[in-house]
């Protein structure tokens, strides 16, 4: 899109829009280095010593060590929190978008009495705090015999992130053109035929959508692993952060290291995606 | 995929079809009608079930638990009423977890609203390089609350890096104990909570923003109005919608805020109230001192305020944009 922008002669100056002034440029390297500079510190701390932080906290790395990286990259335990974080965040992702589709699709393409009810009932899930359900939650969680397994964080997670999975993919479903419908039945496709061919191709972008805002949720999760992993071979990389800077105080060093591998995973998979969450969005925030 | 299960027809075709079946073809239509509410009934069920097991029943459970003293073994028996709720409005902590979570809603709103639409217009406009700068601002909204914790906790210890180069910039007055004295503590954490989530509001503004129509800005600058006057007049009205559903989003968030407080404050400053939330003490009181009964009604007063705060502001604010915006097909 910058390239039809740039395409389209500016020149004159009575236009107001002066695509790239420098103004536009120093604003926004002001707001890049404001979002990013403690992050930068945090990963160039970690190639230095602690002894060099204390000495100096602002400096940079000399020499540059890649001790600390290599220390934590080494350790069992945080290659199994990573694999318990993935495999949380995978099957939290894959339950929300199953669950998520059946029933926007039926609140999108259907029309029946209650439609307008179950889907309030749904939104009605928005107003609920996470926070505020996470004792009883616990304590539910405990009858079942789930504690101390991925289950007690998958399932709750799911049922969380159910609403705004809905509230994200039901306007997408609904846009899908009615003709598109009417030809699939034409040709003898019923409406779950129409759902699996034509409907799931059609709504990728917002599939991926809910996906990754499912998943990045679950990666970052904290407080509901806090209360239901005790065991710490099931402890998610949140937890193995929060730990470690706890275990380790006085090795700042190997804090900013761990902190900035926890960190890695989520900046990848969001650079890849920025796209696709901005535009699955908009069917949401329609005005 | 959600296949339509067979033991989930709880209903069949005994419900009345909603759509009347005309007279005369009415075994077709019956069929019809049947196979439809086997499809509706096969691919809400998993949805409503999961939802309902563990968003619904727990906060049920919460209001039946809040009635005893418990310490969370065996069944509840000492049934004490609303005294738990009278304890915690008596408990001077929780008064300050209220007045923190107050500043925090406000803060949040009056402080992330305006940067982030001055950000949002700003990356909405045309500019080589905008996809990175958009990226390089949505880094702290993605990562995680426990390791932006920890971040900014390293960064603002009394010998941390900030209060280092305070000194070596010869701003000596400054330094301060950011996250340990008791009367600043609450403004640090709502600096914090600003540079993580002001990325939220972006790209729910960006979202919005992208769904002005551009034929409108054009004609706009085609009748001569400048950039401020575009933005002003035509581009703020349409974004409205989008600002009211951030602003509920933000409200609800801060009221249940827990991750980054707990992790970035010291345990002794929280314990004290000065850097509490409702939610840090619902979980130091109900989960680790195991007063599970009092933490329970800390959830249900937290639920409450939410839920209040929640219709309050569908009611005066948000009740045209649901219409338009949330239920999908216009009327």
């Amino acid at each position: 899109m910058t390239v039809t922008a740039n395409a389209v002669p500016s020149t004159s100056a009575k236009r107001p829009f002066a695509w790239s002034s420098p103004l536009t440029y120093a604003l926004a390297l002001a707001v890049a280095a404001v979002s990013i500079t403690p992050v930068v510190y945090v990963i160039v701390g970690g190639f230095r010593t602690t002894p060099q932080i204390v000495a100096d906290p602002a400096g940079l790395p000399d020499p540059w060590v890649w001790d600390n990286y290599a220390r934590v990259l080494t350790r069992s335990d945080f290659w199994g929190q990573a694999l318990n974080s993935g495999v949380i965040a995978l099957g939290t992702t894959l339950g929300v978008v199953l669950l998520g589709v059946g029933a926007a699709f039926v609140l999108a393409r259907y029309t029946f009495r209650g439609r307008e009810a179950l889907y309030t009932f749904f939104t009605l899930g928005l107003l609920f705090p996470a926070g505020a359900a996470i004792l009883p939650l616990y304590l539910m969680l405990r009858d079942l015999n789930l504690i101390n397994s991925y289950y007690a964080v998958m399932l709750p997670q799911i049922a969380f992130q159910l609403p705004l999975t809905i509230v994200i993919l039901r306007p997408f479903l609904s846009a899908i053109p009615r003709e598109l419908e009417d030809a699939a039945a034409i040709d003898g496709t019923g409406r779950i035929g129409f759902l699996w061919r034509i409907v799931l191709p059609l709504s990728r972008p917002a599939l991926v959508t809910v996906g990754i805002l499912a998943f990045v949720a679950s990666w970052n999760a904290f407080l509901l692993p806090l209360l239901v992993l005790g065991d710490a071979s099931l402890h998610t990389l949140p937890l193995g952060v929060q730990n470690f800077s706890s275990q380790y105080t006085s090795d700042t060093a190997g804090i900013l290291a761990f902190t900035s591998l926890a960190m890695l995973p989520a900046l990848l998979f969001f650079t890849f995606a920025e796209k696709q969450i901005v535009g699955g969005l908009q069917g949401a925030v329609k005005g | 995929m959600t296949a339509t299960n067979p033991s989930l027809d709880l209903a069949g075709g005994a419900d009345a079809p909603p759509a009347r079946p005309r007279p005369g073809r009415s075994s077709a239509r019956a069929g019809e009608t049947r196979r439809k509410w086997f499809e509706i009934i096969g691919l809400t069920t998993p949805a409503v079930l999961v939802y309902v097991t563990f968003v619904l029943v727990p906060m049920g459970f919460a209001f039946y638990y809040s009635l005893f003293r418990w310490r969370g073994v065996g069944k509840p028996t000492d049934y004490v009423g609303f005294d738990n709720y009278v304890l915690a409005f008596q408990d001077p902590i929780f008064l300050d977890a209220l007045r923190n979570n107050a500043i925090i809603v406000f803060g949040s709103l009056v402080i992330q609203g305006p940067i982030a639409l001055a950000v949002a217009l700003l990356l909405n406009r045309n500019f080589r390089g905008r996809t990175v700068f958009r990226l390089l601002a949505f880094v702290p909204y993605v990562l995680a609350e426990v390791t932006v914790g920890i971040m900014w906790k390293l960064l603002l210890a009394d010998a941390g890096t900030v209060n280092a180069m305070l000194e070596s910039l010869g701003l000596g007055f400054l330094v301060q104990a950011w996250l340990a004295d008791l009367d600043l503590v609450i403004w640090t954490l709502l600096f914090i909570l600003t540079w993580k989530y002001v990325g939220f509001a972006i790209i729910l503004l960006l979202a919005g923003l992208s769904n002005v129509p551009e034929e409108l800005t054009e004609a706009a600058q085609i009748d001569g109005a400048s950039w401020w006057q575009i933005q002003r007049h035509v581009t703020l009205p349409l974004l409205a919608p989008t600002i009211r559903i951030w602003m509920f989003l933000s409200m609800i968030g801060s009221l249940q805020i827990f991750d980054m407080i707990w992790v970035t404050s010291v345990p002794a400053v929280r314990s004290l109230g000065a850097s509490a939330t409702m939610a840090t003490y619902m979980v130091d009181n109900g989960f680790f001192a195991r007063l599970w009964g009092y933490g329970n009604a800390v959830a249900v007063i937290l639920f409450v305020i939410s839920f209040v705060a929640a219709l309050l502001f569908q009611r005066f604010l948000l009740r045209r944009d649901l219409q338009g915006a949330i239920t999908g097909r216009a009327k």
